[in-house]
């Protein structure tokens, strides 16, 4: 902890970090007005000492839309994320630890998931799937596996031939304990440095695909969502799309600069 | 490089089309809908549907429908699109002209400004230019490409400030002015991720090479800074930047998706988007195939490029 906030790039990822969870966890009980109460009065007005950040058409207000969506837009890119990192590192670990004609079938399969790009695969699968934040979800986990079972598969090849996995070998362990008490504590910081960065990436594609209409659904305030409904009305209230949009980028900037002071940290080469 | 080389490195391209061949047929086989009943709308016959099934090949078991799927594929028939009533190729290559137009504006502006950029910021390491370079590429890294097309257009296309078009397509051969002012801003909206990538990747292999042993050399020989850095630094630090532009090609791809949905571009991503909300299914596959091909040929072509710019990578 103390080397991660060592470097500007890690201070500024961690305040940035440590905002949005707060937002995440306190966001719709710190919001000053309900989040779909219509101020009719007050339509489509820029930031004033009543409404912070401006309000939308119906006059709701922007700030406490924002506050109340940062729940489900942060625990959107977490959940996604951790399901597609499980599954991703489940397979990586079978595919590195089996060897042979295992590793082969399945990183063959996975060179094939890879050439599709992310977005297009998860917009293939929400398509099979539906719409919504859980198939959204789904799909974007989906879609994160193929590139964290590479991602694994070469942490565990990189610790399954050190002397500590031949001696537990030896000694007579068993493949599961083998794997769960040498192979994986060993091999799991690089997994858990790409997986910061991907909670950025999980946010920025989770938001799209609200923006698409095929994530989370109206009258929610995912900030995706926000942003695609305030399109109509962007040229007589910018603060609609500039508000949301800048939350996501804030949010997705704080995991990519967290992640990367955290490879930083993690990884003795890169201290000077 | 040697032929061998080549020529293994082909094969897995290949088979890797083949295993997305296979993913594409699958997706396309669990989406919910029978394509006959969402031709002919709620109202057809049953004898029309089993017609239409007929002629669609729906009623035949799933690996007939594959390889007579591939088997077309292979000779550039992808069939009929459901929707528009044209052969899908007729549909998909105008589009991919379009796509290939924006893509190639996109990467050729990112890569003329993000190469000096990040050269630029290698150079004056630690210094205000580089910290503010490095917190651009940070920025642009964490823009999906949709809040930044909105915002372009809320600032450049604006009632009353209507200095480019919101939306729309002018061919080159039209007019090159038509073209260049509509592809301006979906090409920004698109390059910006793009040249934070590159830029933050051209700066870390630069300051590398700077601190290298030839480069050193070269400085003790006595030459200019100026040819230190254009004739041995740069040129050195630009093959893991090519490798970084064809891994973006992949996030460019998805990127043209919801930038040509934003600017009504008529890409392939605006294809796509149409066609998945219509269920088109021929169209879906042959777009993302064609996608997918895409990316993998540029990963090919960069490990050329890389294997012929860097005499250090020998593959046996």
């Amino acid at each position: 902890m103390a080397e991660l906030l060592r470097s500007p790039t890690g201070i500024a990822g961690t305040v940035l970090l440590s905002i949005v969870i707060a937002m995440a966890a306190l966001g719709p009980f710190i919001a000053p007005y309900d989040p779909q109460t219509f101020h009719p009065i007050a339509r489509l007005q820029g930031p004033s000492w009543a409404h912070l950040l401006g309000t939308d058409q119906f006059g709701r207000d922007i700030l406490s839309r924002l506050l109340d969506g940062a729940p489900s837009t942060i625990s959107f890119g977490l959940g996604a994320t951790l399901l597609g990192v499980a599954a991703g590192s489940f397979i990586g670990v079978v595919a590195g630890v089996a060897g042979g004609a295992v590793d082969s079938v399945i990183m063959r399969l996975v060179d094939g998931l890879l050439a599709i790009p992310d977005l297009l695969f998860t917009l293939l699968i929400v398509t099979i799937l539906g719409g919504g934040t859980g198939y959204a979800m789904l799909a974007v986990a989906v879609a994160f596996t193929p590139g964290m079972a590479r991602i694994s598969r070469s942490a565990v090849l990189s610790v399954r031939t050190r002397d500590y996995v031949l001696a537990a070998q030896a000694r007579g362990e068993s493949w599961g304990w083998i794997v769960g008490f040498e192979v994986l504590p060993n091999a799991l910081s690089p997994i858990i440095v790409e997986a910061t960065i991907r909670v950025a990436f999980a946010i920025m594609i989770g938001a799209t695909l609200g923006f698409l209409g095929l994530g989370a659904q109206p009258p929610s305030t995912e900030w995706g969502l926000m942003v695609a409904e305030a399109r109509q009305f962007m040229f007589r209230n910018p603060w609609m799309v500039a508000v949301p949009g800048i939350a996501i980028a804030l949010a997705a900037l704080g995991f990519n600069l967290f992640g990367d002071a955290l490879r930083d940290a993690l990884d003795p080469r890169g201290r000077r | 490089m040697t032929l061998g080389y080549l020529v293994r490195r082909f094969g897995a391209v290949l088979l890797v089309l083949a295993i997305v061949t296979f993913a594409v047929f699958a997706v396309t086989m669990l989406l919910p809908g029978n394509a006959a009943i969402m031709i002919l709308g709620e109202y057809g016959s049953d004898d029309q549907i089993a017609a239409l099934e007929k002629q669609l090949n729906l009623n035949r078991p799933w690996w007939e429908q594959y390889a007579s799927w591939v088997g077309g594929a292979l000779q550039g028939d992808f069939g009929m699109s459901l929707r528009l009533s044209l052969p899908v190729t007729e549909v998909v290559l105008p589009a991919l002209a379009n796509s290939a137009a924006l893509a190639a504006v996109a990467l050729l502006a990112v890569t003329l400004i993000a190469i000096p950029l990040g050269a630029y910021a290698a150079l004056h390491r630690g210094k205000p230019a580089d910290l503010i370079i490095g917190l651009f590429a940070y920025i642009g890294a964490s823009m999906p490409e949709f809040v930044t097309a909105t915002l372009l257009l809320v600032i450049f296309a604006g009632p009353g400030r209507e200095f480019l078009p919101a939306g729309g397509f002018v061919a080159p051969g039209e007019s090159i002015i038509g073209f260049l002012s509509h592809v301006a801003l979906p090409a920004t909206a698109l390059g910006l991720v793009l040249m934070a990538h590159i830029s933050r990747q051209v700066r870390s292999e630069m300051s590398d090479v700077l601190a290298s042993d030839f480069v050193r050399a070269a400085r003790l020989k006595g030459l200019t800074e100026r040819r230190v850095v254009w004739r041995h630094a740069l040129p050195n630090s630009l093959a893991p930047a090519i490798a970084v532009i064809s891994l973006d090609i992949g996030y460019l791809l998805g990127g043209i998706i919801v930038v040509e949905e934003i600017f009504a571009w008529p890409g392939l991503g605006r294809l796509l988007i149409y066609a998945l909300e219509n269920r088109d299914l021929p169209v879906i596959q042959a777009v993302t195939l064609l996608l997918a091909m895409v990316y993998a040929l540029s990963n090919l072509l960069s490990d050329i490029v890389i294997a012929a710019f860097d005499p250090r990578v020998r593959y046996g």
